[in-house]
């Protein structure tokens, strides 16, 4: 397919100039023009929650994005979500709190949980499952990712140490 | 850092940061040089004789490099059980989906289009979506060439039906005559969809020597190699297979996904082909749980004690064999329960049909068998007035007894299993008190279920080298699918060596660098790497104590081994060489580089036919270690929807030791998961033998708020005699009992007994209306 429609946006704080057919998403550019594997495609049909990055700040659907749409927009991977090579707060508690398993839905829910938190300091355990209800995990069962969020939050609001 | 510091710790996964960074590779995120993107055209017939092809349109297409169908590709077979599958349809199609060509392109987009160019004619065959059909007199062969496919089991086949299996012991048929109360039913499940969270995926790459490399998300890098091997009819050593990170499994990976047809592409055009599903063609083409329905009839004396139990289970296997006849071997062997019941009857069939194939899944045949069983336990329970827990530790399995055949069952912890949940739960104030405690339209009560599973399977190797710095690399065939047996073996080698777990590095799965393992199966692999480990891991300290009794000059039995990579006299520790030392001696002085190795296969004995009869079944002589649990769900039923929701649940397994205490609570959470979604909404579901649902959008699968808001993980450590670090495997157990415990809670909440899955609200607020209806 020709790939004839410039874009640029900006990806993890750089500027980046494109090509790309109209049906290209968003996910397809990350991954394959970009190699940002970090996010990752579940169900290509904004279901599994997978393909979670930030849009402006605000999570969005990468497999429901066409890549026209995003010119000029900020956009966020897993990979930029954490300073330099340090874990950021959030990525940091999924590891200590065991919420990692096979790994595949994690970026994704790494971005919900973020969002989420940049929102809300101190988040029940409720407000948590309700804010990663659109992103399905099949290994963990969500305990340990909900105890997860709930870690990062009390790291980032004070409450316990250990924050990086 | 001593034994006890390393096993039973809570460590982070070695790879869990590599995970949260989003830089750890899948095979999906591979880019290999020239690299081409495969795409595969399925069949649109349920069952069709293939009478000619035309691919030249797709051939002409820009961009194309290869097109392939059954007709270009070696005519062989390949199967785990059975050879009854090819890399591409030859000849005839057998389900709506079969592989029929595929095609490599530059791009993906290119490769979708030359799908839709590819003409294939087809005669129509009559399809057969359900065993009744598949089993009806006159119906035409799926297989037609069964009888002459090579097999790996004992096998006894009628028509469709590609494997007749028996297992009795007792005689059944006598004793009902002894009991006082039988009770008979149907129990029915359904087909679920793995739904592992990364689609299948494969790259093939064929080298200028004609070997072939394939990288892909599977559970079992040898079974890879073999079936491509078979497959294409190429030497073993010809191909090689290699692991990438694996987003799950839970068995839907043990057998090839899309490995051949990626192989047969880079065949045909001599460049790299990646191929990754979409996730429709994923739930489509790859494999589910068997649909299962068990007739089921136990018979007991009138205080509990149960003396007879007969069962009947038709399986449907799909198109294809897969493991299919090794399920229900599995089925039979866990009919029993884990109860003594002195006479039983088992038959079992497995057919062919016009759907995807069944396969391995989480629990392979012993959640269907226990989900009629369990159920059945209640409502036996109910009939005799007792207590549902007092009637499960009556007839409980205990130390010292055999289980069918004569395997010898180990610690043997049902009991304290159902003891912990039951105390944990409340259970006794509770379940006087609750179906009476109602609020508006909703009734909530408790639910139990046994569980037992075995752990040990079959064989494994490994091989642990002691690097020149003193650190060691261990070498398995082990796939970590993400239930963390890479960390598990880790702390296992490091253990056993007392080493810090940063000494150890794991190499990943690749048929040229690690040695044989059979696969990510049967929750077996921490318990047989655990095996293999230890053995390596002495063989690695005899080395070294032989270099450091040179060194002292003194007796090897007089060397001691020291936390942290040291050896030293027996209490002179201030004069300590370190691994680097006798590593560099053993490397460039004397001796040459220490290596370890470790090979095991499970041996429970023979079937002994005093105890049990078995005929067409798979031989479970490398199978055993038994493994117990219990379950019990709190429950609540609306009954204005029907819908039924888990508040509370407790979980107890007796895990032999945790290796890692929060991988074990992780492998339990994210089991009791996947056996909720089972219970409660998965349901693949066909019309006239096409999937209607292939998508997460109509394939549901528990979210965050499915979840119990409270889940009680609860470990228990009896050591497991017959393993090295006492562990036991704990991946599968917890799927179990959760089916059946669910429906048992829904039985005692609202008095409706419902026997097929999934317990959808539409389907318990059809058992409400029934049962109100019914009221005076």
């Amino acid at each position: 397919m020709s790939a004839d429609i410039p874009i640029k946006l900006s990806v993890n704080g750089e500027d980046r100039n494109i090509f790309v057919t109209p049906t290209r998403t968003l996910l397809e550019t990350l991954r394959e023009d970009l190699d940002l594997t970090g996010t990752k495609c579940g169900c290509n049909q904004g279901v599994c929650g997978s393909c979670t990055v930030f849009c402006d700040g605000l999570p969005i659907r990468a497999c429901l994005a066409l890549a026209v749409t995003m010119r000029g927009r900020e956009i966020v991977t897993i990979e930029g979500a954490h300073p330099g090579d340090m874990l950021s707060v959030v990525q940091q508690a999924f590891v200590d709190a065991g919420a990692v398993q096979c790994g595949f839905c994690i970026p994704g829910m790494i971005v919900s949980a973020t969002a989420l938190l940049q929102e809300t300091q101190t988040p029940s355990d409720h407000d948590i499952r309700e804010a990663l209800s659109g992103n399905l995990c099949r290994c963990t069962g969500y305990a340990k990712i909900v105890a997860a969020v709930s870690l990062a939050a009390r790291r980032l609001n004070g409450t316990v140490g250990g924050a990086t | 850092m001593s034994e006890a510091m390393t096993l039973g710790t809570s460590l982070p996964r070695l790879e869990a940061a590599a995970k949260a960074a989003g830089a750890a590779r899948y095979t999906a995120d591979m880019e290999l040089p020239g690299m081409l993107h495969g795409a595969v055209l399925g069949s649109p017939h349920a069952h069709a004789r293939i009478a000619s092809y035309d691919v030249s349109a797709a051939r002409a297409l820009p961009g194309v490099k290869a097109v392939v169908t059954g007709a270009d590709i070696p005519q062989r077979r390949f199967g785990l059980t059975v050879a009854d599958e090819s890399a591409l349809a030859i000849g005839k199609v057998r389900y709506i989906g079969d592989p029929v060509a595929a095609v490599a392109a530059v791009d993906t987009e290119i490769a979708a289009r030359a799908l839709e160019l590819i003409k294939v004619a087809y005669e129509e065959l009559p399809a057969m979506v359900t065993p009744e059909q598949a089993m009806a007199d006159g119906a035409p062969l799926i297989h037609e060439g069964y009888a002459g496919y090579p097999k790996i089991f004992d096998c006894i086949s009628s028509g469709n039906i590609m494997s007749l299996a028996r297992i009795s012991a007792g005689d059944a048929e006598a004793a009902w005559s002894q009991c006082d109360l039988i009770v008979e039913d149907v129990y029915e499940t359904q087909a679920q969809y793995h739904a592992y969270m990364e689609p299948v995926a494969a790259i093939a790459e064929v080298d200028a020597v004609g070997r072939m490399t394939i990288w892909s998300t599977t559970q079992s890098v040898f079974r890879t190699q073999a079936c491509v091997s078979e497959a294409l009819g190429l030497p073993r050593g010809k191909v090689r297979a290699i692991s990438p990170y694996v987003g799950g499994g839970f068995g839907g990976k043990s057998e090839p996904g899309v490995q051949l047809v990626a192989a047969v592409l880079a065949r045909a055009c001599g460049r790299p082909v990646k191929v990754v599903l979409r996730r429709e063609d994923d739930i489509m083409t790859m494999r589910s749980r068997h649909p299962a329905k068990i007739r089921l009839k136990t018979g007991a004396r009138r205080d509990g004690t149960i003396l007879a139990r007969t069962g009947d289970v038709i399986m449907d296997g799909g198109a294809y064999a897969d493991d299919s006849p090794a399920a229900m071997t599995i089925v039979l062997h866990f009919l029993r329960g884990p109860y003594r019941i002195p006479n039983v009857a088992f038959d079992g069939r497995v057919v062919y049909t016009n759907k995807l194939r069944a396969g391995a899944f989480r629990a392979v045949g012993n959640a269907q068998a226990t989900f009629a069983c369990e159920s059945q336990l209640d409502e036996l329970a109910a009939r005799l007035s007792i207590d549902p827990i007092d009637l499960r530790l009556k007839n409980a399995i205990q130390q010292g007894d055999r289980w069918l055949g004569g395997h010898a069952v180990g610690s043997a912890s049902l009991a304290e299993c159902l003891t912990k949940v039951r105390v944990a739960s409340d259970w006794d104030t509770r379940r006087a008190a609750d179906q009476k405690a109602t609020t508006t339209g909703k009734r909530r009560a408790l639910g139990v279920s046994s569980i037992v599973y075995t752990c040990a399977y079959l064989s494994t190797s490994a091989v642990v080298r002691l690097l020149e710095d003193g650190t060691v690399s261990v070498a398995t065939g082990a796939v970590d699918i993400g239930q963390g047996s890479d960390t598990a073996i880790a702390q296992m080698c490091a253990a056993a060596l007392q080493l810090p777990i940063a000494s150890v590095t794991l190499v990943r799965p690749d048929t040229d660098a690690t040695p044989y393992n059979s696969g990510t199966n049967a929750s077996r692999v921490t318990y047989m790497l655990g095996q293999v480990i230890a053995q390596a891991a002495d063989q690695v300290r005899t080395q070294i104590f032989r270099h450091a009794a040179d060194l002292f000059e003194c007796a090897e039995e007089d060397i001691e081994l020291l936390p942290g990579g040291r050896v030293a006299i027996k209490g002179v520790s201030e004069r300590a060489l370190t691994f680097a030392e006798i590593s560099r001696r053993a490397h460039f002085q004397v001796g040459g580089p220490i290596i370890g190795q470790g090979s095991y296969v499970f041996d429970a004995g023979k079937n002994d036919p005093k105890l049990a009869i078995a005929k067409g079944t798979i031989s479970l002589e490398h199978i055993g270690t038994y493994v117990f649990g219990a379950q019990v769900v709190d429950v609540e039923v609306d009954e204005i929807t029907g819908k039924v929701e888990v508040l509370e649940a407790w979980s107890a397994h007796d895990v032999g030791r945790a290796v890692n205490r929060q991988a074990v609570e992780g492998q339990i959470e994210g089991a009791f998961a996947q056996g909720l979604g089972y219970a409660l909404m998965e349901e693949l579901v066909w019309d006239d033998g096409q999937l209607i649902n292939p998508s997460f959008m109509d394939y549901k699968i528990p979210g965050t708020l499915d979840m119990p808001p409270k889940f009680h993980p609860i470990i228990i450590e009896n050591p497991e005699p017959t393993h090295p670090f006492g562990v036991k495997g704990i991946g599968e157990p917890p799927v179990i009992g959760v089916a059946p415990a669910i429906a048992n809670a829904i039985e005692q909440a609202s008095g409706v007994r419902i026997r097929r899955l999934p317990l959808t609200g539409e389907r318990v607020l059809r058992a409400l209306v029934t049962r109100d209806s019914r009221a005076p």
